[in-house]
């Protein structure tokens, strides 16, 4: 199967029930898509697949056959953080930041939706995206100052 | 020169330092850890090495601490650069990797900045003194006519000013001032030390380029993952290796010693699948078909262990505290309160489940960890690989979370074992349920409270604790709570009243229990500070005014005069006071900022807790809002911290916010539970954790004192979980006595 990975091609021969996510971490060596659960449920390993965010754990290789995927490395266009990225950092997010890649890749693709967010549009996006040391009140901020008003 | 940061070779920092002709200083340090008692074989005291400036002037730090959220390596550099007037834009912070040379690496115990702010301070200070001292003898000017300003020396004479740059060759051939002679800035003169300094690590994050343990990775690296006995002390019966093997990508398939002994870090034994990535890996696992003997703990079974635990706390007392007779008052009182409360084992949890990573070659021996303490990783993998400890490198990665879990080093042993069977880098891979199954847990604990009024005043207070010791991870014979224990925060009750008994039940370990953020502090604050609600509700005041009335007048509570072997987190009673001014004025500021006692509608109210743990003071205080049906929601919440000098203002503010997230996830929804030996929960379904839903929005106050730094990342934890049921009782009529809520609000 043949893809792209943040603009680059790429070809995989290998077992197509691998998941996105090793693939990118192990097999790629592209470790900011981290692994936190394995099973859907906290969105540590949310990347693009064409424009929409999805779970990389639970997404198999052959199923990404000739899209278009977007992680975290790929998300600043060169030099220029995403608009998320300043705010994450504007709002000092993070706390130990693991799970913030996963956060700001999710909140991405819900502002590529949806720009202008209701309170409630937020906390539903976001709802998948575990964060064990607690800053959701900073990204609630964060989003809320990169979107519009509802 | 420039030091790289990330993935440090130990060449590279040996050739680093021999090859730096600039400044080295030594700066002693004096720490012991909170659980020392009950974990380490650590030495106390040694001398170090914190700060070596390049001789292009660049300031490396070498931060000795480890990073998971709290914020200890933003705040340690702050203190250096602050002492030495350094551009903050110059510094190189060093990874930290295990070395007895730096004193105390267990960060744990929230410990960082209150342990090494004076030797931190001390380091920087010295280096500007020499420097300072330098530019006098070159400008032939006296010491007192030179000053220091972002990185550059002044000569107060002529006005001219030199980078440290220019200065570090001279000032490396003086000698290090004692520390005696040192002097500090003033607080008003302070340009980091207080100031909301961005995290060091944003960037990384916020691009994905940070390196967590799971993260590491090196040249020619293979994947494990480790099917373990589900029994803590169980060992494995059969597994089918041909079948495992016959995986694609599966390169060994290898046996890990069975554990025996006490638990202590070792790990659990099982059996590893390598592989040339983690899904084959797992894969392996798959195939292998494991079996398991349960051993010792076989029987455990969390539902019959309860039924223990309150026939503990029937039976014998084992006391700690006994001042005047709490029996007698209880006998002689109007009026009597008791309660239950039972706290489950909970999970850390971390994020981040744990790696590690081992390289040899030859004889030598690398590893990348997120461990909280990577002396503790030299000192454990050393007795499995025939080493000494200070012979292997060691160093700590970032960590996505730890809350005590990753001060455990069993998954290192593991690594190193399998890279030097394999001849390769192996990164041993921990899943998500390898993490809940094969945790530290916190403990289970009983708790039996009384409290005697007589003419409207509390006169007695009786508290009992059943619960198995941390230190029965490491003494199979340890049966109940150790003084260690009953000192987070019930030896140390700073009650005003006549009599005060505190008792604890005798209790077994039969899985490995280990310290979760705050510790014990979890069940004895919930206790705390539901029945201080409890008896102000029943004697209809106000709870503030109650904590007020038992906490009494204006001063320093020493629980050792009563003949308490009291540890007060490590610290000094001298610098580190139990002082209850300053816990009644955190508890007086959550009042006044939340508004606690305010009429609120229906199914409305707020409630407040106040605790002191790791020499900090934190009030909460939590709005509820209970449908009818029983529905609940957090929306707000505040905390008033004392933790005297905040280094970081906006990383206590972080602390405190999340403290609230993992004080709700406890009261809310933790809970592991055991069957045949086994843990029952696997993943965030079975063990859920707060989610953006959940969260409140959280109001800090940091108290504006002037007293040294005290622990932050901690001690947030404890008043949260009985605020909130104080809250659900104010709102519903429904008292909580036992966590977690889960759905005991549902009609
Ligand atoms: S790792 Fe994919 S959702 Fe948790
Ligand atoms: S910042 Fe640590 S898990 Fe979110």
């Amino acid at each position: 199967m043949k893809a792209k990975i943040n603009g680059q091609a790429i070809e995989y021969n290998g077992d197509g029930e691998m998941p996105l996510l090793w693939y990118l971490r192990d097999i790629e060596g592209m470790t900011g898509t981290k692994f936190g659960c394995g099973a859907g449920l906290c969105g540590a390993c949310t990347v693009h697949v064409d424009g929409v965010a999805v779970r990389s754990c639970q997404t198999f290789m052959e199923d990404v056959d000739g899209t278009e995927i977007k992680t975290i490395e790929g998300l600043a266009s060169g030099e220029t953080l995403h608009a998320l990225q300043e705010a994450w950092a504007e709002n000092d997010v993070p706390q130990c930041g693991y799970c913030q890649a996963g956060q700001i890749m999710q909140a991405a693709s819900l502002l590529s939706e949806n720009p202008n967010p209701t309170d409630q549009e937020i906390d539903d996006a976001m709802y998948g995206n575990i964060c064990r040391c607690g800053t959701y009140q900073r990204i609630k901020a964060a989003i809320r100052s990169v979107a519009g008003d509802a | 020169m420039t030091i790289q940061m990330k993935n440090l070779s130990r060449r590279k920092v040996l050739q680093g330092m021999g090859a730096v002709s600039g400044l080295v200083l030594a700066a002693p340090i004096i720490s012991r850890s909170v659980i020392a008692d009950a974990h380490s074989e650590d030495t106390g005291l040694s001398s170090s090495v914190y700060l070596m400036l390049d001789t292009d002037g660049t300031v490396n730090i070498q931060i000795h601490r480890v990073e998971m959220g709290q914020g200890s390596r933003t705040g340690l550099p702050q203190i250096i650069a602050d002492e030495l007037d350094a551009d903050w834009s110059r510094i190189n912070f060093m990874p930290a990797y295990g070395d007895k040379k730096f004193g105390d690496q267990n960060t744990d115990g929230s410990t960082s900045i209150r342990m090494f702010f004076t030797a931190f301070q001390q380091a920087g200070a010295a280096a500007r003194a020499m420097l300072v001292q330098a530019a006098a003898n070159e400008w032939g000017v006296a010491v007192s006519d030179v000053d220091a300003e972002n990185h550059r020396l002044i000569n107060k004479v002529t006005g001219a000013s030199e980078d440290f740059a220019h200065f570090v060759d001279a000032a490396s051939e003086l000698p290090v001032p004692a520390n005696d002679t040192l002097t500090f800035k003033a607080k008003n003169m302070r340009k980091y030390i207080g100031k909301p300094v961005r995290n060091i690590y944003m960037n990384d994050i916020i691009t994905g380029s940070s390196q967590f343990g799971q993260d590491v990775m090196r040249d020619g690296m293979l994947f494990a993952v480790a099917a373990r006995p589900p029994v803590a002390g169980g060992k494995i019966n059969t597994f089918d290796k041909a079948a495992a093997m016959a995986v694609d990508g599966v390169v060994d398939v290898v046996e890990l010693p069975t554990l025996s002994g006490g638990f202590s870090f070792k790990p659990l034994g099982g059996v590893a699948v390598v592989a040339t990535n983690t899904w084959a890996a797992l894969k392996g696992r798959e195939a292998l078909n494991a079996t398991f003997e349960g051993g010792d703990n076989a029987d455990y079974d969390t539902t019959a262990f309860e039924q223990a635990l309150w026939q503990s706390i029937d039976g014998k007392d084992n006391a700690f505290l006994t001042r005047g007779n709490a029996d007698a008052a209880l006998e002689s009182a109007d009026k009597t309160y008791q309660a239950d409360y039972f706290v489950p084992h909970q999970s850390h949890a971390p994020m981040e489940p744990p790696s590690a990573t081992a390289e040899w070659q030859g004889d030598d021996l690398q590893m990348w960890v997120c461990c909280q303490d990577p002396q503790s990783v030299q000192n454990t993998v050393a007795a499995y690989v025939g080493k000494k400890p200070e012979e292997i490198y060691v160093e700590a990665t970032l960590l996505g979370g730890a809350f005590g879990r990753k001060s455990k080093p069993d998954f290192a042993v593991e690594a190193a074992l399998l890279a030097k069977h394999t001849g390769k880098p192996v990164k041993m891979v921990w899943m998500r349920e390898d993490d809940m199954r094969h945790g530290y847990y916190h403990t289970i604990a009983a708790q039996r409270t009384h409290a005697a009024v007589k003419d409207g005043k509390v006169t007695a207070w009786k508290h009992k604790a059943a619960y198995p010791s941390i230190g029965g991870t490491f003494d199979p014979a340890a049966t109940g709570p150790g003084g260690f224990e009953m000192g987070l925060g019930l030896t140390d009750i700073p009650f005003e009243i006549d009599n005060l008994q505190v008792n604890s039940g005798d209790a077994k370990a039969h899985v490995r229990i280990g310290w979760v953020r705050s510790v014990a502090n979890i069940q004895q604050a919930f206790a705390l500070g539901s029945f201080v609600d409890e008896i102000a509700q029943g004697e209809g005041k106000r709870t503030d005014d109650l904590w007020m009335e038992l906490i009494g007048s204006d001063r320093i509570v020493d629980p050792t005069s009563e003949g308490v072997e009291y540890g007060n987190y490590g610290m000094s009673k001298e610098t580190h006071p139990i002082d209850t001014a300053r816990l009644k004025a955190v508890l007086k500021k959550v009042v006044d900022m939340s508004g606690y006692g305010k009429d609120m509608p229906k199914g409305k109210a707020i409630g407040i807790s106040v605790h002191r743990s790791f020499v900090s003071y934190v009030a909460s205080a939590i709005e509820v809002d209970v449908s009818d049906s029983g529905e609940l929601k957090v929306p707000r919440a505040w905390m008033a911290v004392d933790c005297g000098l905040a280094v970081n203002p906006d990383r206590v503010k972080s602390q405190m916010e999340g403290a609230v997230l993992f004080g709700m996830t406890i009261a809310l929804h933790g809970e592991i539970t055991a069957e045949n030996g086994a843990i029952v929960q696997g993943n965030y379904d079975t063990y859920p954790v707060c989610r953006i839903d959940e969260a409140p929005h959280v109001e800090v106050a940091i108290m504006d004192v002037d007293a040294p730094p005290g622990g932050v990342g901690e001690p947030g934890v404890p008043p949260v979980a009985p605020a909130l049921a104080n809250a659900i009782f104010a709102a519903t009529g429904k008292r909580i006595r036992r966590l977690p809520i889960r759905d005991q609000l549902m009609a």
